[in-house]
C-alpha cells in the first residue's frame, strides 16, 4: 500500500463523504489536548533524564575526605592523606580546604562569627576523580592503615536514591507518553467508528458502484489524519508556549525548575503532531478495514 | 455473462433458493418474477456479489465469484449496473455528481466524460434536474437517476430490482423503454418484478425470457405466462 498516494488530497474522493460537524471538532480537540499533555510529559522526561545524568556525574566525580583527629595530629594526618591521594591512580585533584573555606561552609548553620579554632572541626579534603575514577574500596583500605582519622565519603549514599528518583520520574514520563498515544488511538478509533457508522449508507452506495475498499477507507483516513495533524500541531504549540513560560533553571528552585527543553531538544516536540498523525492514520485505517470487512 | 450452476442460498433460518441453474447470455433480456419474499432480490444480490451462494457455483464474466477478492469484486461491480427498488444516493451531492459517482470512484476523469453525462441525463429525461439534491427528487426521477448511474460506466450487464415499484404506469413504461433500448445496444438485462402486466407490455417490444421463482426453485417460464 502506497501511504503517500493514499494521503494525497483527492478533492473528489473527499467530497463523497459528507462533511461532519461535531465529530470533526472532537477529533481536533482530543488531538490538541493529547499533544499538549505530550509536550509536558516529554519535557518532564527530558528534564528528569538530565537531572539523573547530572547528579550521577557531578556527585560521582567528587568525593570528600574527612580527617577527624586530635588537633595536634590533624595537620600531619592531612599531609599524609594528601600524599596518599597524590599517589592514587584515578585521582585528578586533591586539595585540603582552608580554614576560611570551612568557615564559609559552616556559616549557614552556625553563623558568621564561629570561632573555628575553639571547635574540633575536622579537616576536609576535596577529591576530584579523573576519568576513569579511582578504586574507592582500595583507597579506603590504604587510608585506614595509614591515616586512622580519615573517612572517605564518595557520596554514593546520597547519589543512589536521587538518581533512582530521577530515573523513575523519567520512566513515568515515558509511560505517560505511551499512554497518551494509546488514549489518542482509542479515541480516534471511536470517532472513526462513529463516522463510519453514520456514513453506512454512503459506504454502501460507494461499494455498489464499484469503489474499492482503499478508496472508501482513504476518504475517511485522510480526513482523520489531517484533523489529528492540525489538532496536535495546535496543542503542541500551546504546550511549547506553556513550557517556555516555566521559570528558568535556578539553584534556588532546585530540581523543580529547569523542566523546559534545552537546545536541540526544542525540536523534539515537533515530532508530536507527526506521531499523532501516524496514530490517527493507523487507527482510522484499522477501523475502516474492520467496518468494510463486514460489508459485501 | 452470468452463469448459475445449482446455486443455493440459505440463511440462518432455512433455505431460500436451491438448485438454481440459469445462464444469462450476452445481449439477453430476462424477467425474474415470483411472489413477494420468494427470493428475487436475493437472486439478484447473488448475481452482483452482495451475497455469496451457500451451494453451487456462480460465474460472472467467466470467473467464479467465490474466488474474487474484495478489490476484484469492486472491479466486477463496475461491469454490472444495478438499479434498486429503493435506490440510494449520496444525499449531499448534486444529482449530476451522483450519476457520475461510478466514474469518480473508478478514477476516471469526469471532465472528459462530461459530454457523455449530459447525453445520459438527457436520455433519462433529467437534464433539467442536474443540480437537484437526491432528497428533492420524485420516485420516478430517482428510478431514472439510478438507471443512469447504473449505466454510466457502460456495463455489460444491467440488473434491476423492481425498478418500477414506486412509480406510476406511465413512468414504468418509460423506464422499461430505457431498459429495452439498453438491451438493443447489446447489454444483458435482468429485471426482477412481480408486475406481470409490465412483462406482457414489454414482450411486444423485445424478445424476453421469463424466469419464475416458486418453491425455492427457478422455473424457465419461457414464452407462456
Amino acid at each position: 500500500m502506497n501511504i503517500g498516494a493514499l494521503l494525497l488530497r483527492d478533492k473528489q474522493a473527499d467530497r463523497v463523504v459528507p462533511p461532519t460537524g461535531y465529530t470533526a471538532h472532537l477529533t481536533l480537540f482530543v488531538s490538541g489536548a493529547m499533544a499538549f499533555l505530550a509536550v509536558f510529559a516529554m519535557a518532564l522526561s527530558l528534564a528528569s533524564g538530565r537531572l539523573a545524568d547530572r547528579w550521577a556525574e557531578e556527585l560521582a566525580r567528587s568525593a570528600t575526605l574527612r580527617i577527624t583527629a586530635p588537633a595536634d595530629q590533624r595537620a600531619a594526618q592531612t599531609e599524609a592523606a594528601l600524599a596518599i591521594l597524590k599517589q592514587t591512580p584515578g585521582v585528578a585533584r586533591a586539595r585540603a580546604l582552608s580554614d576560611e573555606e570551612q568557615a564559609a561552609l559552616l556559616a549557614p548553620w552556625f553563623g558568621q562569627d564561629l570561632p573555628l579554632d575553639a571547635l574540633p572541626v575536622p579537616r576536609l579534603i576535596e577529591v576530584v576523580a579523573a576519568e576513569p575514577g579511582y578504586d574507592a574500596a582500595g583507597l579506603r583500605l590504604r587510608l585506614a592503615a595509614e591515616v586512622p582519622g580519615a573517612v572517605l565519603d564518595d557520596h554514593t549514599r546520597w547519589r543512589a536514591p536521587l538518581v533512582d528518583a530521577a530515573n523513575s520520574l523519567r520512566r513515568l514520563a515515558l509511560i505517560s507518553i505511551l499512554l497518551i498515544a494509546g488514549a489518542m488511538a482509542a479515541m480516534i478509533t471511536l470517532a472513526a467508528n462513529a463516522a463510519l457508522a453514520a456514513n453506512a449508507q454512503v459506504i454502501g452506495v460507494l461499494r455498489l458502484v464499484g469503489a474499492r475498499d482503499r478508496y472508501i477507507a482513504g476518504a475517511f483516513v485522510r480526513r482523520f489524519t489531517l484533523r489529528a495533524l492540525i489538532g496536535a500541531a495546535v496543542g503542541m504549540v500551546l504546550g511549547m508556549v506553556g513550557v517556555m513560560l516555566l521559570p528558568e533553571a535556578s539553584d534556588e528552585g532546585g530540581f523543580l525548575t529547569g523542566l523546559g527543553f534545552r537546545g536541540l531538544a526544542w525540536g523534539l516536540p515537533l515530532l508530536i503532531p507527526l506521531l499523532g498523525a501516524i496514530v490517527a492514520f493507523a487507527a482510522t485505517w484499522a477501523a475502516a478495514r474492520r467496518r468494510l470487512g463486514e460489508l459485501s | 455473462m452470468i452463469e448459475l450452476e445449482n446455486v443455493g442460498y440459505s440463511y440462518g433460518g432455512g433455505e431460500l433458493l436451491s438448485d438454481v441453474s440459469v445462464t444469462l447470455p450476452p445481449g439477453s433480456f430476462h424477467f425474474l418474477t415470483g411472489p413477494s419474499g420468494s427470493g428475487k432480490t436475493t437472486l439478484l444480490k447473488l448475481c452482483y456479489g452482495a451475497l455469496v451462494p451457500t451451494a453451487g457455483r456462480l460465474c460472472a464474466f467467466g470467473k467464479d465469484m467465490r474466488t474474487l477478492d474484495r478489490d476484484q469484486m469492486a472491479l466486477l461491480r463496475r461491469r454490472i449496473g444495478v438499479v434498486h427498488q429503493d435506490c440510494q444516493f449520496l444525499d449531499h451531492l448534486k444529482l449530476a455528481e451522483n450519476i457520475a459517482l461510478p466514474l469518480v470512484v473508478s478514477g476516471r476523469d469526469t471532465a472528459t466524460e462530461a459530454g457523455n453525462l449530459d447525453e445520459l441525463m438527457q436520455w433519462v429525461g433529467l437534464a433539467a434536474r442536474t443540480d437537484a439534491l437526491p432528497p428533492e427528487l420524485s420516485g420516478g426521477e430517482r428510478q431514472r437517476a439510478a438507471l443512469a448511474r447504473a449505466v454510466i460506466m457502460s456495463p455489460d450487464v444491467v440488473l434491476a430490482d423492481e425498478p418500477t415499484g414506486n412509480v406510476d404506469w406511465e413512468m414504468s413504461q418509460r423506464l422499461m423503454q430505457l431498459l429495452v433500448e439498453l438491451n438493443r445496444m447489446g447489454k444483458t438485462v435482468l429485471i426482477a418484478t412481480h408486475d406481470l402486466g409490465l412483462i406482457r407490455a414489454t414482450k411486444s417490444q423485445v424478445q424476453t425470457r421469463v424466469l419464475r421463482i416458486s418453491n425455492r426453485r427457478l422455473q424457465h417460464a419461457g414464452a407462456d405466462l
